[in-house]
């Protein structure tokens, strides 16, 4: 046991130490290990969350999903609704039209067919008067029976 | 070649010089003891210094997740040991954990190396002590430092009137004061001692015994030897790390009441 001035030496330079050590290298060492140790848990929190957000991302799109596929449903519903009630429509239109040309078709028939009596009754009675003139020329005075033969020309 | 009584003492001599007074007396001075704790000293602050320098929070290297863990188990004792807050006592921790470990890894330096080195440069009487912590000086100049951050802490936590009262009253109350007084200076005055003689204690018979190893012929020396320095390995670590935490108890117990 050697007790000198080293001892005094020794305090002198382990003060010197333990300030250096606490002014820079316990700080910044320290300072980052805390600064990494924040990250990582501020790096897992941030997975936990995005995970939570997939989830709710997710439930939303099913939700999303559902509610589209009722929507489309229901579009091609009323799709085939409308178009049943086209091509009802179209029918009955066509069938309506069909009923009239029929009918058209029928009078102008119906037309002719008195247009084509007139005319030959107007021959036939033509044909007659001359027929009887020829006969009856002698006897018949034309002019004396005009109003008879004009009678009968109307009941022809 | 010298007698063995001879080899041990050579080996066992500080180098020293008188500063002033009497040869021998106070005033004088263990070079090797100081050299070595100047450049170990400052091995740990260089290495230290650097890393802090250079530490990045991403992608750390080996070396810095190296030294990160050496900061990371003083911080975790002195979170787990004192509750109070101090922005000293954690570096204090680091620094005596690793200059005490470098100290006392010097005692791993095969023995006669320094010797041979000193034979080398042509002076082979010289004397070298190469483990700062086989030197009581040195032990006790961070247990007296300790000493003095303990009295110094119980005066800032406490005040001084609340330590003085707490001095004569504790441990058996305030009516058998000078009693108390006496077990709190025993106390007091026994926890540097403890520390500087436990340190100093470990590392002069680690030394001792390597010493005593290489007297051994050499062919032998290596069935001693190197058991005693593998359980070496575990001492100068185990020693540092006791140093430190007894600091921070010590220091703990200081801002606490009793």
């Amino acid at each position: 046991m050697d007790i000198n001035a080293t001892l005094l030496g020794q305090a002198i330079t382990f003060a010197i130490l333990v300030w250096f050590t606490m002014k820079f290298v316990w700080p910044p060492l320290n300072g980052m290990i805390e600064e990494r140790s924040k990250r990582i848990a501020d790096g897992l929190a941030a997975a936990e969350k995005g995970k939570q957000q997939l989830l709710d991302a997710e439930s939303r799109v099913a939700d999303e999903l559902k509610k589209v596929q009722g929507r489309a449903n229901e579009i091609i519903a009323n799709a085939e609704k409308r178009s049943n009630q086209i091509v009802e429509a179209a029918k009955d239109k066509a069938q309506s039209e069909a009923d009239r040309i029929i009918a058209d078709a029928k009078s102008q028939i119906e037309q002719e067919f008195l247009r084509m009596k007139e005319d030959l009754r107007l021959q036939v009675s033509d044909l007659v008067v001359r027929g009887a003139e020829q006969i009856l020329r002698a006897e018949i005075d034309r002019s004396r029976h005009e109003k008879i033969l004009a009678q009968l020309k109307t009941e022809l | 070649m010298a007698s063995a009584t001879e080899y041990i003492v050579h080996h066992l001599t500080f180098n020293k010089v008188t500063l002033g007074g009497k040869p021998g007396g106070f005033w004088s001075l263990h070079i090797d003891t100081f050299t070595m704790s100047l450049i170990l000293g400052f091995v740990f602050l260089a290495v230290f210094a650097i890393v802090a320098r250079r530490a990045k929070v991403e992608n750390p290297g080996k070396f810095q997740l190296f030294i990160e863990m050496i900061v990371d188990m003083v911080d975790g004792q002195v979170k787990d040991i004192f509750h109070g807050k101090s922005k000293l006592i954690a570096p204090l921790s680091l620094t005596i954990f690793c200059w005490v470990f470098l100290f006392n890894l010097m005692d791993l330096l095969p023995v006669d190396l320094i010797s041979w080195v000193n034979h080398m440069i042509g002076n082979p009487e010289a004397h070298w002590r190469v483990v700062p912590s086989a030197d009581v000086n040195a032990t006790f100049a961070m247990s007296l430092s300790v000493l003095i951050l303990i009295i110094g802490y119980s005066i800032k936590a406490k005040g001084f009137g609340g330590w003085m009262k707490e001095l004569f009253s504790a441990p058996f109350g305030p009516k058998l004061g000078p009693i108390n007084f006496i077990f709190q200076m025993i106390e007091l005055v026994s926890k540097p001692i403890s520390l500087a003689l436990r340190l100093f204690g470990n590392m002069y018979a680690g030394e001792l015994i390597f010493i005593l190893i290489a007297l051994l012929p050499w062919g032998a020396q290596w069935i001693l030897g190197g058991p005693w320095a593998i359980f070496h390995i575990l001492i100068i670590t185990l020693q540092a790390f006791v140093f430190m935490v007894l600091t921070i108890v010590y220091l703990s117990l200081a801002v606490e009441d009793h």
